[in-house]
């Protein structure tokens, strides 16, 4: 076992510094951010001293370096539009996104496996039918899209909701949240569903997939047998049986639900990480483009060490052929 | 599998089983198959119907929408219906340039398409080549190879794209690049599956103890029967490298509307979204939906036939 795991650490450790090489030179190959950044009527010694102070004129190789010191040092850097610390300006904006994720996520799981339980207790039925073509809507048809849809009939048709941007916040255990008061949740429900509708398609596909095998195996006829209600058999057993390959997809779907988060963020104007993203794209701000980039690598690297680590403690077959390799 | 076996026949002199024949059988049920879902052959010629509408679009649409000269202001925002100065009827109206929506969408459709298509098949290629390598040669070049594999899938096509974008810029070329980098993983790990299932069984020890060299073993053997779950995950792809487009359009740092994608042109009707000028939008994204669903229904049918659960 411990083989095993400082064998997935250096793999991990690679991979981070392989992305972080990757993503830093790559980005530095969109062109001079400089240009971008000053007035083009500025003095060449005004241009020389900005280059100068953001490390531009070092070579390559060393702003690289200069940024993992920082990085290790817990700096990010700058960013050139907004002239604060990356640090502050992603923990400013994590908040948003992560109560969105949340309020998705929760949605997601609410729907989408009571659905799936059903559509795999019935499969043949017209509700199990339903359910799974709407599965297959949420599962293909482009989220941005669907935001589109939800912002034209409920804010600009009915004119129930807000279309976009974050409401009023409040406090919940000392957090400022929009959850805490009722303008923040007018404004987090729709970009909340919208955000839902691919993991839930997901999660029923999953659920009815794992209830249809289930039911025709052996514990259940006995259980039948037995004389017990399906609804025990269906919620304490087949439940129990198909929960962990739910829960492990459920997992590492989490870290895909925060980058789709990006797409949902600009369609509905949230302030997120994912909306300062793409802003930074688009800006050419580089620090914070490179930070997010690597933070986002660093972070699913870590959800897959940990999905390996946890296989291979479940399932001693992973750990043998994983060392063995 | 007896006729891989026989498609080396004229070199192994091993008795023919008229390949041929075998496959045109094996098509005819396959549609047999295909036929009894009416979904999934709606889908096929809806699909059909805007490839058509796409390449034929310099024909069909009214309006070319590249062609800056002949845009006139004085058309911009016409209502769906209305006949502009161009003397035709701008049948989805027209945006706040001036340009036909109708011919707008026709010519979005076509780089939808082939950007979709170009990058699927380069994926599929990649793919494959990838995961034959690593199930036939195993040992260090497959565990390398499936655990890059293994970590591209972990983490979302969106993201990977994105950061592709973010290094390379915008334009057709670099977006082809990104949906490969992003995709080609999913056809690595299923041919890598699929291969390593098949090269364990006896006709490809069979084809190995001949002298026939590698590559056609590979090629000839052992791909062919690999073929159907990719062809699967291959419709699957190439819709979701469409609506990967789109969504990247649409963020505005995939293609420019000098370009029109569906993607382009929605982000482009979205910035109206709160005045009444919803076709601007929501027309694309129609075309856009129905495209992608419609790809998805029918990689969904050939998943049912071609699922060895579902086998008569």
């Amino acid at each position: 076992m411990l083989g095993f795991l400082l064998q997935r650490l250096i793999q991990a450790m690679i991979v981070i510094i392989a992305m972080s090489v990757i993503v830093f030179l790559g980005v530095y190959a969109i062109g001079n951010p400089i240009d971008v950044l000053i007035d083009p009527g500025a003095t060449a010694e005004i241009r020389e001293n900005l280059i100068r102070q953001y490390g531009l004129d070092q070579p390559l190789w060393q702003q690289y370096f200069t940024f993992v010191g920082q990085v290790l040092r817990g700096d990010l850097g700058t960013s050139m539009v907004y002239n604060i610390p990356v640090t502050d300006l992603v923990f400013s904006r994590l908040p948003a996104t992560l109560e969105l994720v949340f309020v998705s996520v929760c949605i997601a799981t609410l729907v989408g496996i009571p659905a799936g339980l059903y559509a795999g207790y019935r499969p043949n039925g017209i509700a199990a039918k339903a359910i799974m073509a709407l599965s297959v809507l949420g599962f293909s048809v482009p989220t941005f899209w669907i935001g589109m849809l939800l912002i034209m009939a409920f804010a600009v048709g009915l004119g129930w909701l807000p279309s976009g941007g974050r409401g009023d916040t409040g406090s919940l255990f000392g957090i400022p949240t929009s959850l805490a008061t009722a303008d923040g949740w007018s404004h987090v429900i729709m970009p909340a569903i919208n955000l839902s509708l691919f993991k839930m398609g997901l999660l029923i596909r999953l659920t009815r997939a794992g209830m249809v095998e289930a039911m025709s195996t052996d514990y259940v006829k006995f259980a039948r047998a037995q004389g017990l209600p399906d609804r025990q058999i269906v919620f304490s057993h087949v439940l129990r049986n198909i929960s962990i390959p739910i829960v492990t997809v459920f997992g590492l779907e989490l870290g895909s639900t925060l980058a789709f988060a990006v797409v949902t963020e600009s369609v509905f104007n949230w302030p997120g990480v994912g909306k300062l993203i793409i802003d930074s794209i688009l800006q050419l701000d580089r620090p914070v483009m490179v930070s997010y980039l690597v933070l986002v690598v660093i972070l699913f690297v870590l959800i897959n060490l940990t999905v390996d680590l946890v296989y291979a403690r479940l399932d001693p077959r992973v750990r043998l052929k994983g060392g063995a390799a | 599998m007896s006729d891989t076996i026989a498609a080396d026949s004229e070199t192994l002199a091993v008795p023919s089983a008229a390949p041929r024949e075998t496959r045109a059988v094996r098509l005819r049920n396959f549609w047999a198959d295909y036929r009894r879902s009416w979904v999934a052959v709606a889908s096929l010629i809806v699909i059909a119907l805007l490839i058509a509408a796409s390449f034929g679009a310099p024909l069909l649409a009214p309006q070319d929408p590249y062609d800056m000269a002949a845009l006139d202001w004085m058309d911009a925002f016409l209502r769906p219906g209305t006949v502009g100065s161009g003397g035709y009827m701008h049948l989805l109206g027209t945006d706040n340039a001036g340009r036909d929506m109708l011919s707008a969408i026709f010519y979005g459709l076509r780089t939808s398409f082939v950007i979709g298509l170009t990058a699927g098949v380069l994926a599929l290629s990649i793919g494959i080549v990838v995961g034959l390598a690593a199930a036939y040669f195993r040992g260090r070049t497959e565990a390398v190879l499936m655990r890059v594999v293994d970590l591209q899938l972990s983490m979302p096509a969106i993201l990977l794209a994105l950061v592709m974008v973010a290094m390379l810029g915008q334009g057709v070329a670099q977006i082809i690049f990104a949906l490969v980098v992003a995709q080609y993983a999913y056809f690595a790990r299923t041919t890598h599956g699929a291969a390593t299932v098949e090269r364990g069984k006896d006709y490809i020890e069979a084809a190995r103890s001949t002298p026939l060299p590698t590559h056609r073993v590979l090629l000839r053997h052992l791909l062919p029967n690999v073929m159907p779950p990719l062809i699967v995950v291959a419709t699957v792809q190439i819709a979701s490298a469409i609506a990967l487009e789109a969504t990247l359009s649409f963020l505005g740092v995939g293609l420019p509307l000098t370009e029109p994608s569906l993607g382009s042109l929605i982000s482009n009707g979205f910035k109206y979204i709160h005045t009444d000028r919803y076709w601007l939008s929501i027309y694309p994204g129609l075309f856009l939906m129905i495209t992608v669903v419609a790809i998805n229904l029918v990689g969904d049918q050939v998943r049912t036939i071609l699922d060895p659960r579902n086998a008569r």
